[in-house]
């Protein structure tokens, strides 16, 4: 059992979880709306995931046996589905990680590394998950390169003139999100591949495309970008598993040396049961594709606008239209993220938020910050979800329980509204 | 910036749920604030004080984490018949054992909350004359209040409207 060490005075405490647990009690219904930070495995998955952990394709496909070959043929499948799913040309471009964080590391590390021959200019936005913007500014800017973050405006749309002045001869790499990951703002990145092109053609441009794969059309030929970041877990996948899509010809140097099996960019064993769940994942949606998005459309409006209408001091983080449609973040005034998460919890609904009392720094969430929210309106921040398996059902829950949390924290607050 | 472990113990997510001593009070003798909402934690402590400087009643208010609501609601229940000497006594520390323990990043939330009090009995003396045994200079509490305070404005400075191309390094 998991016992957490609280140290008070000169002693040491030891709270046990499975008690704090148990005063959550039985909630009249579970809706888990924190997609961004883990998910469940949808039960198709799970299923196609299981024979593979014990009874077949077990084997090393680089070996030559019958496990092994069996392994080989089911990761060429799995290449060729999400060769076609992303639109690249050739299974070579597509890159099993262990995760987004590593696709991410190995993207800019790679990539900065492969071409340092060519410039010291890195461009990324003010608005990248951390495992693009800690990689620039803790890794990449101590090797010597130049890291520029541009702008965005309060949507969280970047700033085309900043990115065009940004790049320069200099540039060898660029690296913006097709969707951002706390507010949902569908980048124009056609125009943003289109703009860097016209000022330098060498440079590389990567984009993570977690939260754009399996929720707005994608298509890395169409997108004209060199290297693209997907995720399993927030398509209802596993996790554990990510994919790097490297078009051929882009310099990319591995982060991690070992054996090398079937990828080029990540040496070790290929983890089937992983790459068959994710490969379930997208198939699941891209089987239905509009069926699946125009239905996470509807909750995340019905979500959305309930909360708006229904709870004064709210603000709408992100933009209205062109807009993620699984993405729900909204700053609840007079409000404490931390305590409404908790709050949530205790009635059965699974949130986050980007307040700074979920984080070790005293600072709110660096998304929030660069659209302009104040400190006091981001530490009462909420990030939700919704995926294609939520229901109308689970919504009208949240919109019941949602404003008699507020209630109960704003009225324990000595702020007064306004 | 990692997350938190945050497995707060049972008391603190007791207090959190069903926080005793809640609200503004009405016919407080004194009040007193610490901290910033910039910084995403405030509480006001509310005294009622009786004959022979003897806290008959406390409440609290807070806007701030669970952690924040358990602290302030529990030191409410710890100074009630105390005198504000008694009370004046009671550290951070007293708070987190009282509590049955809190996380290492939530020990401010303890801070703040005798920082509160202790200006509030400050400001109880002011009217009335300082007794001797009110030391003259700020305890670590009261400074921690004002450090989280000055946090408050920093932060809003810097990371004021869209100042990105500036931010943190």
């Amino acid at each position: 059992m998991y016992k957490y060490h609280g140290v008070i005075g000169f002693g040491v405490a030891m709270f046990s979880v499975e008690e704090l647990l148990k005063m959550h009690g039985e909630a009249e219904r579970e809706v888990y709306l924190d997609l961004e930070n883990s998910a469940p495995v949808a039960p198709e998955v799970l299923e196609a995931m299981l024979p593979y952990f014990s009874e077949k394709a077990y084997g090393n496909p680089s070996i030559t046996h019958k496990p092994g070959w069996m392994a080989y043929d089911v990761i060429q499948r799995a290449l060729e589905n999400f060769r076609r799913w992303l639109g690249a040309s050739r299974v070579e471009e597509i890159n099993f990680t262990p995760g987004e964080t590593e696709a991410n590391n190995l993207a800019l590390i790679g990539a900065a590394q492969g071409n340092k021959r060519k410039g010291r200019r890195i461009v990324i936005s003010a608005i990248e998950p951390l495992s693009i913007l800690h990689v620039a500014e803790h890794i990449l800017k101590p090797l010597g390169f130049d890291v520029v973050k541009i702008p965005v405006d309060e949507e969280g749309f970047i700033d085309l003139d900043s990115l065009d002045e940004a790049v320069n001869g200099e540039t060898i790499l660029v690296s913006l999100s097709a969707v951002n990951h706390e507010i949902g703002t569908i980048q124009p990145l056609r125009e943003a591949v289109e703009l860097v092109r016209d000022r330098n053609p060498e440079a590389v441009f990567h984009t993570d495309a977690s939260d754009a794969y399996g929720r707005i059309p994608l298509d890395v030929e169409r997108l004209g970008v060199d290297m693209a970041t997907v995720s399993s877990y927030k398509i209802l996948g596993p996790r554990g598993i990510a994919a790097l899509y490297v078009r051929e010809g882009v310099e990319v140097k591995r982060l991690l040396e070992g054996q090398l099996g079937t990828q080029r960019l990540w040496p070790g064993v290929e983890n089937v049961p992983l790459i068959v769940g994710f490969q379930k994942a997208s198939e699941l949606i891209f089987r239905d594709f509009d069926g699946k998005t125009s239905h996470m459309k509807h909750l995340r409006d019905q979500l959305m606008d309930g909360i708006l209408n229904s709870i004064s001091g709210t603000l709408l983080n992100g933009p209205r239209e062109e807009r993620a449609p699984d993405n729900v973040n909204i700053s609840f005034l007079g409000c404490e993220g931390e305590a409404l998460t908790i709050e949530l919890s205790l009635r059965g609904v699974y949130v986050s938020s980007g307040s700074a009392c979920t984080r070790r720094l005293l600072q709110p969430s660096h998304v929030l910050t660069a659209i302009g929210r104040r400190p006091e309106e981001a530490h009462g921040s909420i990030l939700m979800k919704v995926s294609w398996l939520h229901s109308d059902k689970d919504v009208d829950y949240v919109l019941r329980v949602l404003p008699e949390a507020v209630e109960r924290l704003r009225g324990l607050s000595p702020l007064k509204e306004g | 910036m990692s997350r938190v472990p945050l497995p707060y113990g049972p008391k603190v997510l007791e207090l959190f749920r069903n926080p005793k001593n809640a609200g503004a009070m009405e016919d407080a003798t004194v009040s007193a604030t610490a901290g910033s909402p910039i910084c995403g934690d405030v509480i006001a402590i509310y005294l009622k004080i009786g004959e022979g400087d003897v806290i008959e009643r406390a409440t609290f208010e807070s806007y701030g984490c669970a952690a924040n609501i358990a602290t302030a609601s529990i030191l409410t229940e710890m100074v009630k018949g105390k005198t504000l000497r008694e009370a004046w006594e009671i550290t951070w520390r007293d708070i987190a054992e009282e509590l049955g323990g809190l996380p290492s990043i939530k020990f401010h939330c303890g801070t703040l909350a005798v920082g509160a009090l202790r200006r509030a009995i400050r400001a109880y003396y002011e009217k009335r004359g300082k007794p001797p045994w009110l030391p003259e200079e700020a305890t670590l509490e009261e400074k921690q209040a004002l450090e989280a305070e000055r946090m408050g404005e920093i932060l809003s400075r810097r990371i004021g409207g869209g100042d990105v191309e500036r931010s943190p390094r």
